[in-house]
């Protein structure tokens, strides 16, 4: 028996501001989150969302995740831990880097004040799975649990473990998405080093004026249930995740595969994980990084994987345009914004977008929002998230 | 100089840890247990380096085996400080 993966809840945070809804409302409006070449989450005030412990306990890339969590959760209408038995409650939540502040600032106490007199919490604040941990701690999610680990993918990795978790049976609940919050010395320095980071401080993805992905922070959470268990317990059901894929480029430690072959490979395998045909999409939420290498090669990858002509008609827009690149916590981020322009059967724009570059030709959705053609029936669409190390998650949702 | 400590200053500075920790100040008083005010082994490491950089006593973790309550860890610091 095949079960049906149904989402419950949803939260975010992200430089547009707290709360999935407040995502969706801002950058359908073509407001941006970014200020002076960052996308932080500067309405986030940890203390009005955890208590004083949670708040010491948690590198800031948890304490997204926690918040995230809290308004899922409200969303999906849990009470006090999870629906049924919490042994097959799971918590699966993806990060790039975590928690990366701490590991700085506590390698600073050390250098300038000695190894005795670093944080014991340490390493549980800056481990990766940190994030995962916590929630699953502080929800009594006692089934499965742990981190995704693929760079920018890992959100979508995550909610695509997830669904196999529910679709294999080895859970019925589960808390899953990315969180991310590396807007550090280190990694803004770094990643400056490798030239990804946009010099303009402008996130336009597939403009011809494109010139690097802008820092963003943030997380997104889902709550994913087995249909039937939802349907029981009568809650509200936002949409389905109906399928998932995922590939490796095998080609560059950081570059994408030129063609979109690994990419265009994912969204096929995605498709055919749905059961959808190419044609029943009806609205693709890209990864479009507003690097030059992505926004091309991820051009070729929707053409390849539905054909020109299909494409062609397709819109296809970047939440990267309104909040940044929110690197482990954009693939689930990203996930919520697509659930949620389905269900208002309306794409959201890629902000920014003037100039076309030559053969990135796809309906980019210049700027203004526009109603979803042809989703007067089922709203299907797909969210794409590749990471560095060449790797491609993508998932296909389906909202109610 | 840790000559000059009270036993009111170190419980005090023992008190406002705790609540940094996160315990609720209503329930921090010198009877108090760690584990009621959900302070952990973790925290008490914390509290140990605060101890060891205000009063230059250094607590090692069999000092600390056995403190229960806010009062048994004033009474260490203050024997150590002789």
């Amino acid at each position: 028996m095949t079960r049906t993966v149904a989402i419950t809840g949803v939260g975010a945070v992200t430089p547009l501001g707290v709360g999935a809804r407040t995502l969706h409302e801002r950058w359908t409006a073509g407001r941006s989150g970014i200020e002076d070449g960052y996308g932080r989450a500067g309405e986030f005030e940890p203390k009005e969302h955890l208590s004083v412990k949670e708040v010491r306990r948690a590198d800031r890339f948890t304490q997204l995740a926690l918040a995230a969590t809290k308004e899922a959760l409200e969303d999906a209408g849990w009470a006090d831990g999870p629906p049924g038995d919490p042994d097959r409650a799971a918590c699966v939540i993806g990060t790039g880097i975590g928690g990366i502040g701490t590991l700085e600032s506590q390698h600073i106490v050390m250098r300038e004040q000695g190894e005795d007199r670093i944080s014991p919490l340490s390493i549980p604040l800056l481990m990766a799975n940190a994030a995962s941990g916590v929630v699953a701690m502080k929800h009594d999610l006692r089934g499965q649990s742990f981190g995704t680990v693929s760079a920018c993918a890992a959100g979508a990795h995550a909610i695509g473990m997830a669904e196999r978790l529910i679709r294999y049976g080895d859970a019925d609940v589960v808390v899953t998405g990315g969180s991310e919050a590396a807007i550090t010395p280190l990694a803004t320095a770094a990643f400056t080093r490798m030239d990804a980071l946009s010099d303009s401080g402008v996130s336009r993805p597939f403009d011809r004026r494109r010139d690097g992905f802008v820092m963003g922070e943030g997380a997104g959470i889902l709550v994913l249930e087995d249909e039937e268990a939802a349907k029981a317990r009568g809650a509200r059901i936002l949409g389905y995740v109906r399928g998932y894929a995922s590939t490796s480029d095998a080609h560059h430690l950081t570059a994408p595969e030129p063609t979109g072959r690994g990419a265009a490979k994912a969204i096929e395998l995605a498709l055919k994980d749905a059961g959808i045909a190419p044609e029943d999409v009806v609205y693709v939420n890209a990864h479009g990084t507003s690097t030059p290498l992505n926004d091309r090669s991820e051009t070729n990858a929707i053409k390849t994987a539905f054909g020109e002509e299909r494409a062609a008609e397709l819109p296809v827009s970047s939440t990267k345009s309104a909040i940044g690149h929110l690197l482990g916590a954009a693939g689930a981020v990203e996930a919520i914004a697509t659930l949620l322009a389905l269900r208002d059967r309306i794409a959201p724009p890629t902000l920014n977008y003037e100039e076309p570059d030559e053969g990135l030709d796809l309906d980019y959705v210049p700027n203004e929002a526009r109603p979803l053609a042809g989703a007067n029936g089922r709203a299907i669409g797909i969210s794409n998230a590749f990471g560095f190390g060449g790797h491609n998650a993508v998932l296909c949702l389906e909202a109610q | 100089m840790s000559t000059t400590v009270t036993r009111e200053e170190i419980e005090q500075r023992v008190f406002k840890a705790l609540e940094e920790f996160g315990a609720e100040p209503d329930q921090i008083n010198p009877d108090a247990e760690f584990e009621a005010m959900d302070v952990d082994s973790l925290d008490l490491v914390e509290l140990a380096q605060i101890v060891e950089d205000e009063y230059g006593v250094q607590l090692k973790g069999e000092d600390m085996e056995g403190i229960k309550t806010v009062r048994q860890a004033v009474d260490l610091v203050m024997s150590k400080l002789g």
